[in-house]
């Protein structure tokens, strides 16, 4: 296997093996490039693979891809286990490819903490477009931890979004930070909120409501929709202190009321965005258009208010910084196993004779001076 | 690069996708199968029931699945799996793609579907441990 020589190569100590290695995977890697940019579905499928494995060269496949970014509508899709969000998803990507639009899908399901497996469900609920290879959908389960997973899902929407997706939809589950992260590497964010969560509202409070751009109540066709819509809607209300009397009188016709609200938007340039509120019944496409409305309207806000580059500017910056502290704690893993270790000094932590933070110190030291030393140096 | 993050070989992450094609709605062995491969630590993408042969294609090209498990028990397997197969050739996912197929499979057509490059069949009684076994074994390697 091409990663156990990889990593046998810098052992052996001859040089050029190791460089025909390297330029075997080289090769490997452009075949892999070009074969995205032409739009082959195998090819960014094993992309995709290969960012989620963090396989030998999967860095520099992300970076060659990046360059041909930017193009692609970012969607974020958000909610409790079971409130509808696959079947959504999968009626979204049915208006958009009626549209004319081309559907990139990352799902996103909880792995087994025990195992490392799963059962990646969601796709079972893309009904209406099979058999359409125009919407690539792609499983992945949350094996990754400590940001590994937000970090996989980004370069993943890098790779749809350089393979020419019009729209590319992030779907997981919303509980946690480490979906909050997920969510937030989209332009836009729905969260779901089905009817009859009251409690779950309240909940979602800190958190999910503050990174929503809109609500959206699905199976609003059971009991309960309108309440919940009442309570989304108090909430928002609460948490912006705006006053957009408007909605009440409109409690019944919520599509109806959130265009009302589209003359506010005049002073588009410094006004802030208010979470709309749909609801669709995904089951039956119903609100469906309504939500594509309400996505479109966020996307224009944001196009028009510069929040787009701002977000954008904001994501890179974080995702330098994901990286790099990826990378530190590499080189510092690099750093306990050449110490041997960390048993020796949790020993002597147990024994009182040094503390953690202590250890902590004596671990980092040489590798901050050996920064500081090349910063001055250089 | 050291910083480059690699990881071992030996605990790659298997991806699955168990399918059941055509008219057969008898999904209790797909499900303890999908279990059983969870519970191994594999990722299991489970594509429902009733699934035409493009559909399971197309799941097993943009999933980028090691594995594809193909459950029939409704006999329909010279038709079906031919179909598969074809499709997953036609993306060029046939030489790396581990297929099996799992169901009620007379003897005779056995050899038939292995030359279609089904690479093995698992008929009722087999084990799950020798199935989880001989995935982890046959797994191609990428």
């Amino acid at each position: 296997m091409t990663a156990g020589d990889a990593e046998s190569e810098p052992e052996s100590g001859s040089d050029a093996p190791a460089e025909a290695e390297g330029s075997a995977d080289q090769s490997a890697i452009d075949r892999l490039v070009e074969g995205v940019l032409a739009g082959e579905h195998r090819a960014l499928a094993r992309t995709i693979t290969k960012i989620e494995n963090r396989a030998p060269g999967y860095r520099d496949l992300v970076a060659a891809l990046h360059a041909h970014t930017g193009n692609a509508d970012v969607l974020g899709v958000t909610g409790s286990p079971g409130a509808g969000k696959s079947t959504l998803v999968d009626k979204l990507a049915k208006a958009y490819r009626d549209h004319g639009l081309t559907v990139g899908v990352i799902a996103i399901d909880p792995a087994s903490p025990y195992t490392g497996g799963a059962v990646l469900g969601d796709r079972i609920r893309m009904a209406s477009n099979v058999g359409d290879m125009d919407v690539f959908f792609r499983s992945m389960s949350a094996r990754g931890t400590l940001g590994g997973l937000s970090t996989a899902t980004t370069d993943a929407v890098t790779a749809l979004d350089a393979f020419g997706k019009d729209k590319v939809i992030v779907e997981t589950v919303g509980a946690g930070q480490n979906e909050i992260d997920i969510v937030r590497t989209a332009d836009t964010v729905a969260v779901l909120v089905p009817p009859g969560s009251g409690d779950d509202v309240q909940m979602l409070k800190a958190g999910i409501l503050e990174i929503a751009d809109l609500f959206v109540v699905n199976k609003a066709d059971l009991e309960g929709a309108d309440r919940t819509v009442q309570e989304l809607r108090e909430m928002l209300h609460m948490g912006s202190g705006t006053s957009t009397g408007g909605h009440h009188a409109a409690s019944t016709n919520v599509a109806g009321s959130t265009r009302e609200r589209n003359p506010d938007e005049d002073d588009a340039e410094s006004a802030e965005w208010d979470p709309r509120i749909v609801e669709t019944v995904a089951n039956t496409g119903e609100g469906v258009d309504d939500l594509v409305e309400a996505l479109e309207a966020h996307r224009e806000y944001l196009v028009a208010s510069g929040e787009l580059d701002r977000q954008a500017r904001e994501r890179y910056a974080a995702e330098i910084r994901t990286l790099l502290r990826e990378d530190v704690h590499e080189l510092l893993a690099e750093e306990i196993d050449n110490r041997g270790g960390l048993d020796a000094a949790v020993d002597r932590v147990v024994a009182r004779e040094t503390d953690p933070y202590t250890v902590a110190d004596e671990v980092i030291a040489p590798v901050a001076d050996c920064v500081r030393k090349r910063r001055d140096g250089d | 690069m050291s910083t480059e993050q690699e990881r071992d070989p030996e605990d790659r992450q298997i991806r699955c996708l168990v399918a059941k094609v055509g008219l057969d709605g008898h999904d209790r062995g797909a499900h303890v199968i999908a279990r059983a491969f969870r519970d191994a630590g594999f990722e299991v993408i489970y594509s429902g029931l009733h699934r035409s042969p493009d559909e399971v294609v197309q799941a097993a090209v943009q999933e980028d699945v090691d594995v594809l498990g193909i459950s029939i028990l409704s006999g329909a397997h010279n038709t079906l799996v031919p179909k598969i197969m074809d499709g997953l050739r036609e993306y060029g996912a046939l030489e790396d793609t581990l297929v099996l197929v799992g169901g009620i499979v007379p003897d005779d057509d056995k050899d038939t579907l292995r030359e279609q490059g089904v690479a093995e069949i698992f008929g009722p009684g087999a084990s799950m441990s020798e199935m989880i076994e001989y995935v982890r074994t046959n797994a191609p390697e990428r």
